[in-house]
Formats: structure tokens, sequence, C-alpha cells
């Protein structure tokens, strides 16, 4: 059984289409990368698994897309639900203007689970998953905004696994941030490995050779090639996938 | 090949450019300068009549004597009764033009009307007050009816600077609420609210200032002259703009109740300026909390 799995998919924006007939497998507790250049598809294709792309207006979707066995575009999929299952982390830290810990506990809140002891144990518990706790034990009650931009990418981070996920989500997380910061993404990345099944879009090729198990590449809204990583970058059947990731062109 | 300037284009350049901003900055102080005109005559003529007597006690004599109390008393509670009545459906109105209907026809279609409805003379609105509050809603010449035509006068604004806060939340934090499974009305009341309080605030500040001053829409529903304080809502009221009116244009001896005319400006404007005030601290309160950077 695929973690995640894509059959055929479609997606127009209005009459531009950003996806062509992209089918795509994601197995459980493997990270996979999707790479490309600026507008391939890669962002679109990410959202498709939290259905962010709803919150565009004019989207058409055609296919099927799979979250642990559900077609989470028929009808009735509650989508609040879907999105505690799978955890989003953006491009740029976004947290909230509130506390440290009511960052990470705001997943909580919003559905329904306000009791004391279970959000100061989930809050604790995530904030160490996400290798932060060490530099917060002491501003938990501080504004999120007094955090470094790399510390606030962790809290958003520990602030999607609170929600216990199965399934993390990471549009170019690193983008936005210093090398040190990146470094400290990519080992927590490694880590959540063991409990969760990520998909990360990244710009950065070095990035996504050493994260990933898997790297899909993306050109011109088609998946050009997919398969593991150590085979894309040394061995790559397409021509333009080599000439992508020798630094030809993108 | 270079182009070479030709001579002299140098100084004449820095030259247009100082003049430029010569006239620039001259005008900016020529405004200040009218304001600081304005506030002194009103401080100079109003300022010796001001007593705790003149702020506490009724008109007399033909309102040649005597304070103005009542008057200021009427004008807080039609502050407070036009904002109530106006903060909470503007605010609600702009959330809904901004997050929840769908950018399309009605939209444009309501924000016009909005923007007509702050167009119209505010005269206008006296006499519409008068007709559906005061007469057809049998509301008399009340508190209510006075507070309910100011509030009308005041939803455009509050609406619009509500939908320019809520537009100017960054839509980041929006995605990541909804990422962790909020629904929209969580993620308006938790996250985009809390973020643009200061800027709503901003609006509250605007129709508070506007709501005091105005004399046109309540000239058929306040009193002329009364020295009964009010007990309900239902109870009419004298207001600080209209006194003033009356002063300087149809009071008993208009000569005589000139210097009570000023300070009942100034007092009018003092109101104005500690609404701002407290308006102001309100809204740091609320930046402070939401600690943006």
């Amino acid at each position: 059984m695929s973690k995640i799995e894509t059959k055929d998919v479609n997606l127009y924006y209005g009459d531009f289409q950003a996806l062509k007939n992209i089918s795509m497998q994601m197995e459980e507790h493997t990270v996979t990368a999707l790479i490309g250049p600026s507008g391939c598809g890669k962002s679109t294709y990410l959202r498709l698994f939290n259905r962010m792309n709803d919150l565009i207006d004019n989207v058409k979707i055609e296919g099927e897309v799979f979250v642990e066995d559900e077609n989470i575009y028929q009808k009735g999929v509650n989508i609040d639900e879907l999105r505690m299952k799978v955890g989003m982390v953006f491009q740029k830290p976004n947290p909230f203007p509130k506390s440290v810990f009511e960052n990470v506990a705001y997943g909580l809140r919003v559905n329904g689970i306000n009791d004391k002891h279970i959000v100061e144990e989930t809050v604790v518990r995530s904030l160490k998953q996400a290798a932060l706790w060490e530099e917060v034990d002491d501003k938990l009650h501080k504004s999120a905004f007094e955090l470094s931009g790399g510390q606030q990418q962790r809290l958003c981070i520990a602030r999607a696994l609170a929600i216990s996920p199965s399934i993390v989500l990471m549009d170019e997380p690193a983008s936005a941030l210093d090398p040190i910061s990146t470094a400290k993404i990519e080992e927590l990345i490694h880590e959540l490995k063991k409990d969760y099944t990520i998909v990360i879009v990244t710009h950065n090729m070095q990035q996504a050779g050493r994260v990933s198990d898997f790297t899909g590449f993306f050109y011109i809204g088609e998946l050009i090639e997919f398969g593991r990583t150590a085979d894309i970058f040394t061995s790559p059947h397409k021509k333009q996938t080599e000439n992508y990731i020798t630094g030809r062109f993108g | 090949m270079s182009i070479k300037l030709q001579k002299g284009i140098d100084r004449k350049k820095r030259l247009t450019e100082r003049l430029a901003f010569g006239i620039f900055r001259a005008l900016s102080f020529l405004v200040v300068g009218i304001l600081f005109v304005i506030l002194g005559f009103i401080l100079i003529k109003g300022f010796s009549v001001i007593s705790w007597d003149f702020l506490t006690t009724m008109p007399s004599d033909g309102m040649t004597k005597g304070g103005i109390y009542p008057a200021i008393i009427g004008t807080f509670c039609l502050i407070g009764g036009s904002v109530l009545f106006s903060f909470p459906i503007g605010v609600l109105a702009g959330i809904y033009m901004n997050e929840y209907a769908k950018k399309g026809f009605l939209v444009k279609f309501i924000r016009m009307m909005t923007n007509n409805l702050a167009g119209i003379p505010s005269i206008v609105f006296g006499l519409f007050g008068i007709s559906l509050f005061v007469n057809t809603l049998g509301f008399g010449d009340s508190i209510l009816a006075g507070s309910l035509t100011l509030g009308l006068l005041t939803l455009p604004v509050i609406i619009r600077t509500t939908e320019e806060a809520l537009k100017a939340v960054d839509n980041s934090f929006r995605h990541g609420s909804y990422a962790l499974g909020a629904t929209k009305l969580q993620t308006i009341r938790r996250v985009v609210l809390p973020i643009s309080y200061p800027n709503i605030i901003t609006g509250l500040i605007l129709s508070i200032g506007r709501v005091s001053g105005e004399t046109a829409p309540i000239l058929f529903i306040v009193a002329y002259f009364t020295t009964k304080l009010p007990t309900s809502i239902y109870d009419q009221v004298m207001a600080l703009p209209y006194h003033l009116y009356v002063l300087a244009t149809s009071g008993t001896d208009i000569e005589k109740s000139r210097p009570i005319a000023y300070g009942t400006a100034l007092v009018l404007i003092m109101i104005v300026l500690i609404m701002n005030l407290m308006a102001n601290a309100l809204r740091r309160y609320f930046s402070n909390k939401v600690k943006m950077n």
C-alpha cells in the first residue's frame, strides 16, 4: 500500500493546464523530493495532497489522488480531517501572532482539544520532535515573532506535528533560511522520516540529493522522471533530467 | 561613446530639485500652520470661558450664561449610541466582504453602494433619520433616533477600514491556519482579526471624530435647549455641535453668548482629541498584543 498515490492527475488554473497526467506513488516513511524549475508545477502538485489548491478560484482537477487509500477528491471527504492527517510547512515561516506555546497548540485547539494536560504534553513533544525545545523552553510564552527565522520555521514544523499527521508536506521549507538553519532543517527531515512520510518541494538540487529517497523531476507541468534519488542523480534516463541536474538550465 | 553633459545642466538640475522640494515643504508647513491658527484662535477665545462650572452646569439666562453640561452629556450619548450600532454591523459587513463573499459582481456592487452611501450629504441622512427613525418607527426626537442616524453615516467608513485592515493580513497566515484543519471562521476569529484589530480601531477613531462633530444629520433630532438630563434612550438631548450652531446663529442674544460659543467649540475639540487619544491607546494595546515585526 502506498501512502500517497496519484493517477492521471490534470490540474487547470482557468484555461492554463498546470499539471499534465501525473501518476506517482509515495511509500510510507520515505522522503520524496519534487524538483524542477520555477513554474513547473511541483508546488501545485504538493498542494493536491491537503487540498490547499481548493483555496484558489477557478481550479479544476481531474484524475484521482489517494491518501492512505482514500480518494481525497471524492464527495463527502472532510477536508479539515484530511489536513490533520496531512500537515504542511510553507516556504516562508508563518507563525501566528501568538506565543510560542499557543502556536504549537493552535491545531489542537481549533480541533476541540483543550485539555490542559494533553495540550501541554503535545506542545512539549512536538517542540522536541522539531529540535526546538532546548532553544525555546524558557520562552514558551513569549511572542513567536521574537524567534529567529530558522527557529520560526522549526516552530512551524512543530505546529504541523502537534496534530499528529502521518504525512508532512514541505514547500521549499529552507529557501528563506541561512545555511546553518537550512542544515538543521535537513537534519530534522532525516529524523522525522522514521515517523512520518515526507514530501518536499525544493529548488536546491543538493538538498534534494541530501534529504530524499525518491525524486520526481517536473518540467512545464509534466513529471519527466521519477525514481530513487541515487539513480536520478547518477544515471538519469531522460536528457532533460540530466540537463537540469547538471545545471545546464533551470 | 559616452554622452557629454551640457555645461550648466548639473546646476540647473540641482536648482530645480531644490525649488520643487522647497515648494512641497512650504505647502506642508502651511497645512500645519492653518491647523495651529484654528486651534490657537479657539483656544485663546474659548479658554477664559472654561471652568469646572462651565462643564457641569446647565445653560441659563437664554443661553447667555451658565454652562454646557447637557450638551456634553448629549454628545457622549450620541457617540456611544452610534458606535454601538455601527461598529459591530460595519465590522461584520467588512468581514463578509473581504473573507466570505466571492470576488465578483455582488461584492463590487456592495462596495459601490457603500461608497455611494459615504457620498450622500449628511443633511440628507438627517432627513432620512427624521422620516424613518423619528416618525415611521416612532422613536421620536431621541438619543436612539440620533444615534441610529449618525451610525448610518459612519457605517461606510467602518466597513471600508475593516475591509482594508483584513486585506492587509498576509494570506500566509490564513493558509497556515487552514493547513492545521481550522475552519474559515476559526481562522478569522483566532488569526486574522487579532492581526487586523489595530487597523480596524482606526476606523473607530475616524467615525468617533465624525460623529462628535456632525451637526446636519441631527439638526432635526436633538434639542435646541433642554435642562433635563436623559434617563433613557428615548429622551431628547442637546449636542455640542448643534449647540454651537444655535449659540452662533440663532440664540437669544448672539453677542452675549459668543464667548460661550468659543468655549463650546473648545470643549468639542477637546472631546474629539481625548477620544482619539483613547482610541490610539487601544490601538497600541492591540498592536503590542500582536507584536508584529
